[in-house]
């Protein structure tokens, strides 16, 4: 069984790679990649489906309902990035339907309610940061911006410091 | 939007997920031992990766090809920018993933990568709920710095910038080196597949991680 998984690409070749891809991403279409934007129109569109009303009239949901949410550039991009990560896990023998304990040392109700709060968190920061690790902290500090370099910080700072409550998880 | 903008949003989306999934960073345990600085992949990947675009960027708007110096870079707001790395730094650390890595978690089967995208939808909709409360207004709207970019706000040449993240990249790749020595190592492809510690024995007394390491080395030869 364990013989079938294929080896990672090294990390200096993984990110030679997604910088080229990257730098692929802002030639073609101008910006760089981001993830988090997907997100924001699917919550929109789910909106417009249960409360029509109150998604209109929302302020931050309402500019993103006019017209078709998911007609988005970004919401095809993260569509291709779930395909993406398919067909990398599959042909390299990784894909594993799980939820993923790490070591095993909680159980799945306690993971996923954990990976719940952590998207929780992570959505609510993505709308005031106006974007990602991926938007800004990859794309816009490949643009050598400001917002880059200043996410990057908070999000190293703050992640080294949390994940010091989180050892018995991992 | 046209088939030719729908097909470079796939390409380059599967490209992206294709290409982190390689990294190893579908697993939150891998992912998440970067703050453990236990394995230095996602500060590895993500300077390189950097480094490689910044370059190509600042090569291409010598003479503005592909009208590269109108490429788009954001400006930025101060407080939203770190209260949002903030909030994405702890969720990264309580989930395992970020927006993106979740996506590439769930399309390498875990069901937890989709709990956390629910998770974000709930966040979003949170963060619509509060949105024209005066403090998010003035989170999101006040501290714009006065340019988009360190080369600009400092008035230095963006090569300088980029020499400066390339001493900071091996600095952090001699760091993590010595960090991932002294600890028992990077996660391997089946480390993350089949969900052990690296170097964790198995019932036999068997050092798993070495097994690993030797088929690693098996595959490449």
């Amino acid at each position: 069984m364990s013989c079938q998984v294929r080896p990672l690409w090294p990390p200096f070749i993984a990110g030679i790679v997604l910088g080229l891809v990257l730098l692929l991403t802002f030639i073609l279409v101008g910006n760089g990649m981001g993830a988090s934007g997907a997100f924001a129109r699917v919550a929109t569109e789910i909106g417009l489906q249960v409360a029509p009303e109150a998604t209109r009239e929302n302020g931050y949901l309402g500019g993103m309902a006019q017209g078709n949410p998911l007609a988005a550039w970004i919401v095809l991009a993260a569509v291709g990035t779930l395909v993406g990560a398919i067909l990398a896990s599959i042909s390299s023998g990784r894909f594993r339907v799980k939820v993923d304990r790490g070591s095993g040392r909680i159980g799945v109700g306690a993971r996923l309610a954990l990976a719940l709060g952590g998207g929780l968190l992570a959505g609510f920061g993505s709308r005031l940061a106006a974007g990602c690790t991926s938007g800004v902290g990859l794309s816009n500090t490949a643009m050598l911006g400001v917002a880059g370099f200043v996410f990057l910080i908070a999000f190293f700072a703050v992640g080294l410091l949390v994940s010091l409550f989180m050892r018995r998880v991992w | 939007m046209d088939y030719g903008t729908a097909g470079t949003a796939l390409a380059t989306g599967l490209l992206f997920g294709f290409v982190l999934e390689q990294a190893g960073f579908g697993s939150p345990c891998k992912l998440t031992a970067q703050f453990r600085l236990t394995d230095w992949s996602v500060f590895k990947v993500m300077f390189t990766a950097i480094i490689v675009a910044a370059i190509g960027i600042l090569l291409l708007q010598v003479d503005n090809t592909f009208g590269s110096q109108g490429f788009y870079v954001a400006e930025m707001y101060l407080w939203g920018t770190v209260l949002g790395g903030v909030l994405i730094g702890a969720g990264f650390a309580i989930g395992g993933y970020c927006p993106g890595t979740s996506v590439v978690g769930f399309g390498s089967g875990r069901i937890d990568g989709l709990v956390f995208m629910l998770g974000m939808v709930i966040g979003i909709w949170a963060f619509a709920g509060v949105y024209d409360s005066s403090v998010i207004q003035t989170i999101v709207t006040s501290a714009q710095a006065s340019a988009r970019t360190v080369p600009e706000l400092l008035g230095v040449s963006p090569w300088w910038i980029v020499a400066a993240m390339i001493v900071m990249a091996i600095a952090g790749f001699a760091a993590g080196r010595a960090l991932e020595r002294r600890s028992h190592g990077v996660y391997s492809a089946e480390d993350i597949t089949e969900g052990h510690d690296p170097g964790e024995s198995d019932e036999l007394g068997r050092d798993l991680g070495r097994e690993a390491s030797a088929s690693r080395q098996h595959d490449t030869a």
